[in-house]
C-alpha cells in the first residue's frame, strides 16, 4: 500500500472519529433526555443526507475537473483547513485555549432539552431536529474532508469507506459507554488530523503548481514528520511564554 | 420621520434566502472564521511557490519553500493569538 494511501486512510478515519464524537455527544444528550427513537431517526436522516452529498459531488469532481486544477484547489482548501485545525490544537496543547470539553457540552445540552415540553406519544420533533442538526453540522466537515482528500487522490471510495468505518466504530463504542465520551483523547486526535491535512495540502497544492517532490508519495510522511516537529517546538515555546490564566476565545 | 418597522412587521425571509445565507455562513466560518491570516497566508504561499516553479528557480529551493512558507504562516497566526490573549500593553510610565 502506498504511503499516501495510508496517510489518507488515517486522516479520514481520525477526522471522522473526532467529528463523530462531537455529534454523538449531542445525540446521546438528546436520547437520554427526550427518548432514543427520535434522536436516532434524526441522526440517521442527517447521515443519509451526508451520504447523498458525497455521492453527488465527489464523482462529478473526479470525472469532470482536470487533475492539476483539482489538486491546486483542493490542496489550497486542505492547507487552509488543516492550518486552522493545527493552530487550534497547538494553542490547546500549550494551554492558551480551553480544551473541547464533551462533559460540559453534554450537561449544557441536557439542561437545555429538559427545559422544553415533551409530546406524550409519537415523534418528538425537537429531539429529531436537534439530533439532525448535530449530526449534519459535524458531518459536513467530514464530507468536505472525504471529498477533497478522496477526489485529489482519485480514491473517493476508499476515503468514504474510512469515514464510514469511523462512524460505525465511534457509534458502537459511543452507545456502549454513552456518557464517557470525555475520555476520548479528542485534542490529541485533532492535532494528528491537523498535521495530516496540512501535509496533504502542502503536497497537492505543490504538485498542482509544478513542484516535483523528491521521492514522490514518500514526501508525504516526511512532511508529516517536519510539521509534527514544528508543532512540538511551537507548543513548547508558547507554553513557556504563557502567563497563567490567560486564554484566547 | 418614519417609524422603524416593529419586529413582527418585518417581511419574512424566504426559505431559499435563508438556505443561501446559511450556506454562505458555513463557508465563511469554514475558510475564514476568526483567522483570515491563514486563508491569505495559505493562498500567498501557493502563489509564491507557483512563481518559483515557473521561473526556473532551482528545484531544491522550490521544494523547500512550500513547507517553510506554511510554517511561517502558522507561526504568525499563533503569534497573533498569543498577542490577543495578552491584551493591550499597559501604558509606559
Amino acid at each position: 500500500m502506498h504511503s499516501a494511501t495510508i496517510v489518507l486512510l488515517v486522516s479520514v478515519f481520525l477526522a471522522s472519529s473526532v467529528e463523530m464524537v462531537e455529534a454523538l455527544t449531542i445525540i446521546v444528550a438528546v436520547g437520554v433526555t427526550r427518548g432514543w427513537r427520535s434522536a436516532l431517526e434524526g441522526a440517521a436522516a442527517a447521515l443519509g443526507v451526508l451520504v447523498v452529498l458525497v455521492l453527488s459531488i465527489g464523482p462529478a469532481l473526479v470525472h469532470y475537473v482536470p487533475l492539476d486544477a483539482l489538486r491546486i484547489t483542493v490542496g489550497g482548501l486542505l492547507l487552509v483547513f488543516g492550518l486552522q485545525w493545527l493552530r487550534k490544537a497547538v494553542l490547546r496543547a500549550a494551554g492558551l485555549k480551553a480544551k473541547h470539553d464533551e462533559d460540559a457540552i453534554f450537561t449544557e445540552q441536557v439542561a437545555e432539552l429538559s427545559a422544553q415540553d415533551r409530546p406524550g406519544n409519537g415523534r418528538d420533533s425537537t429531539a429529531f431536529v436537534v439530533a439532525f442538526k448535530g449530526m449534519f453540522l459535524e458531518g459536513l466537515e467530514v464530507v468536505v474532508i472525504v471529498i477533497t482528500l478522496g477526489a485529489a487522490d482519485h480514491r473517493l471510495g476508499l476515503a468514504s469507506l474510512a469515514a464510514g468505518a469511523a462512524v460505525v466504530v465511534v457509534g458502537i463504542v459511543g452507545l456502549i459507554v454513552t456518557r464517557q465520551l470525555a475520555g476520548v483523547p479528542e485534542n490529541a486526535m485533532k492535532m494528528v488530523v491537523g498535521l495530516m491535512l496540512v501535509s496533504f495540502g502542502t503536497f497537492w497544492s505543490g504538485e498542482g503548481v509544478g513542484v516535483h517532490w523528491p521521492g514522490s508519495d514518500l514526501a508525504l510522511p516526511v512532511l508529516v514528520g517536519v510539521y509534527a516537529l514544528v508543532a512540538w517546538v511551537t507548543v513548547s515555546l508558547v507554553a513557556r511564554e504563557r502567563r497563567p490564566g490567560v486564554e484566547v476565545a | 420621520m418614519p417609524e422603524a418597522p416593529r419586529q413582527d412587521e418585518r417581511p419574512a425571509t424566504s426559505p431559499a434566502r435563508r438556505y443561501a445565507s446559511a450556506f454562505g455562513r458555513f463557508w465563511w466560518e469554514f475558510l475564514i472564521g476568526d483567522t483570515p491570516e491563514l486563508l491569505v497566508g495559505g493562498i500567498l504561499a501557493v502563489v509564491v511557490v507557483a512563481l518559483l516553479a515557473h521561473h526556473g528557480v532551482e528545484r531544491a529551493v522550490t521544494v523547500a519553500s512550500m513547507p517553510v512558507l506554511v510554517v511561517v504562516v502558522l507561526g504568525a497566526s499563533v503569534r497573533r493569538a498569543q498577542r490577543a490573549a495578552r491584551g493591550p500593553r499597559p501604558p509606559e510610565p
